[in-house]
């Protein structure tokens, strides 16, 4: 491959969630979910995103991996996880308002706009407000194309060739660059952090951008009225054997 | 009064029954004058198709070379240059509306209300966040245009014997050429659509291999039943992805859902809250899915499965 076409960075968003393991409750007041002692981590999806980034700079394909997060002064931690996992820098853009999906797209474009990478990976969705929409947006206010979903990613020179989980298979599309991907599960597994990375991510450049800096321009907001737990699915019978079971679903009218 | 814009999904030749479920929800919002947008290059037969929805008011065709495939940078600039006649603009929350209506929303300055389960009223939606375990009322600014994807699940479809008027044109949005079809590889089955099955099947990570989850699709054939997967299935390469059952899988609503070999993850569970039966088969009593099964059966598939096949013939 020609040196030319390396692509210089790319910029990859991590978004600080409640883990996915932990059994998240409403708060009795209906104000919002339980996050008071909750274990928190990087979202599934963008650990898979970031992985994707390293792999592709590891194969000599990209120079650098910048790692972007919003919100509190918290979420250094889950840059400093990123660091630590492979990428070169970090920047936190901070702000104590909650940033909703445009927003959050409004501030990826401001810094696109500063670091010009020839790639941004995101997750398809955030685990907390499963909303599915950051990359899509980027995407169409940088005015370029996304490839959400995506399985698999081959970069070559100024286009890359992405496989996307849709509804009845596996869709493939090629794409210009710069583009947007976000990623699906099964791009690839994210490694380990390891100890001595750990140790060494501390040494890393971690930016703090205020929000403010940044003048993005505000968008009509969504009001949450109101949190409710779901509504609960009784237990059922445990039946003895499979007869039992016919039995049971004869009952029902489905056998 | 609502002006509703439904972005109708469609391919080869067939328009989505997703779609249906999406006029649904519209339909339940008061007053809703609904249009049903079809970008097609040039094939009458979706509107067609389109124009038999009930509650459905009229069906617009955009005739444009570059919609041949259903690319959201390529569609995303047509909606927004007619959004402006409209108070809504729908899409079902299916991985090509989820693609899509973002796009849209960016366009038009506002944010998206996903995965719509209830509307409230016309600005004002209930939809499930944390996959599931939380269900937020979240309400739009009422001079702003709402952008939303409907979680088909919760709707039924609206019955097809209308003949609602269709008008065609052709789109002067900018369209970019940055984006390609390459290629789509469909799974082809004969059984039952997973998305639209009254009864699926469903394998996990027990099954062990590919060739053992022959005995799911067995029992599906005896029962008449779609097949579907938890992620652990399709990861390890047992089933294709167009299987996986979930939160980031399909979101499914059979009469009947049978789980096998499945251990009950929230991840799997927000998948098929809504069925109506769930039977869950698995050696581990302790197992979650038996927290949400209306029937239970402790044991190992391997033997319980084929006897409850013979049983069912
Ligand atoms: C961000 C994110 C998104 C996810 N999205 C999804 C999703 O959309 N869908 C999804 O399914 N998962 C999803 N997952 C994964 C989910 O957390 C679980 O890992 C997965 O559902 C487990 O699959 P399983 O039940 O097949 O496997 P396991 O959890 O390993 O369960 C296997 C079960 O089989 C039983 N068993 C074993 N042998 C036998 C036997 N011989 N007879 C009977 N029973 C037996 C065991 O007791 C066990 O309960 C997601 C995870 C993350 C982090």
């Amino acid at each position: 491959m020609l040196e030319i076409d390396k692509l210089e960075k790319i910029l990859v968003g991590l978004k600080r969630v409640v883990d996915y393991n932990v059994r998240v409750r409403v708060k009795a007041d209906a104000s919002g979910v339980e996050t008071d002692g909750v274990k928190m981590s990087i979202n599934p999806f963008d650990e898979i995103a970031l992985e994707e980034a390293l792999r592709i700079k590891e194969r000599g394909e990209a120079d650098e991996v910048v790692v972007v997060s919003m919100g509190r002064t918290e979420c250094q931690q889950q840059l400093r996880t990123g660091l630590a996992m492979g990428a070169d820098r970090a920047i936190l853009v901070e702000s104590d308002d909650e940033i909703d999906s445009l927003t959050g797209a409004k501030i990826l474009l401001a810094l696109v706009e500063r670091e010009h990478p020839g790639l941004v990976i995101l997750g398809k969705q955030a685990i907390d407000n499963d909303n599915n929409q950051t990359g899509q947006m980027l995407a169409a206010l940088w005015d370029r194309p996304q490839a959400t979903f995506a399985s698999e990613l081959t970069i070559s020179g100024d286009s890359a060739t992405v496989t996307r989980e849709v509804d009845v298979g596996l869709e493939t599309i090629e794409i210009d660059l710069p583009a947007v991907v976000t990623a699906d599960l099964r791009l690839n597994e994210p490694r380990y952090v390891k100890l001595p990375d750990i140790m060494k991510a501390k040494k890393k450049p971690l930016d703090i951008v205020p929000l403010a800096d940044l003048s993005v321009a505000p968008a009509p907001r969504l009001t949450s009225v109101e949190y409710t737990a779901p509504e609960q699915r009784q237990k059922g019978v445990i039946v003895d054997d499979v007869a039992g079971l016919v039995a049971a679903l004869k009952e029902k009218g489905l056998a | 009064m609502s002006n509703i814009l439904v972005i109708a999904e469609h391919d080869t030749g067939t328009l989505n029954p997703s779609v249906a479920k999406t006029v649904a929800c519209a339909a339940s919002i008061q007053d809703a004058k609904i249009t049903i947008a079809v970008f097609v290059n040039g094939d009458d037969s979706i509107a067609l198709q389109a124009a038999k929805l009930n509650a459905v008011d009229n069906v617009l065709q955009i005739n444009n070379a570059a919609n041949e495939h259903a690319l959201a940078a390529v569609i995303a600039p047509q909606v927004a240059s007619i959004a402006s006649r409209y108070s809504h603009v729908f899409g079902p929350s299916t991985t090509f509306g989820k693609d899509l209506m973002p796009r849209i929303a960016a366009l038009l300055n506002v944010n998206q209300i996903s995965d719509v389960m209830e509307a409230i009223d016309s600005h004002k939606f209930r939809r499930p966040i944390y996959a599931g375990n939380a269900i937020l009322t979240v309400e739009a600014q009422p001079d702003s245009i709402v952008i939303a994807t409907v979680r088909t699940a919760s709707y039924q479809a609206v019955d097809s014997d209308n003949t609602a008027p269709v008008e065609v044109q052709s789109s002067d949005a900018d369209i970019p050429s940055h984006t390609r079809f390459v290629e789509l590889k469909a799974g082809k089955s004969d059984r039952p659509d997973l998305q639209s099955a009254s009864k699926v099947v469903s394998g996990g990570r027990a099954l062990a291999s590919a060739e053992n989850f022959d005995i799911i699709y067995s029992l599906a054939d005896t029962m008449g039943a779609g097949v579907g997967a938890s992620r652990a299935a399709v990861d390890a390469g047992y089933v294709p992805n167009e299987m996986q059952v979930g939160q980031t899988g399909k979101i499914i609503a059979p009469d009947l859902y049978v789980a096998i070999g499945i251990s009950g993850a929230i991840q799997h569970l927000t998948g098929i809250k809504d069925a109506g039966t769930i039977v869950a088969i698995n050696k581990d009593e302790e197992a979650p899915i038996f927290e949400v099964a209306d029937i239970g059966l402790v044991g190992d598939l391997f033997k319980i499965v084929p006897e409850l096949e013979q049983a069912l013939k």
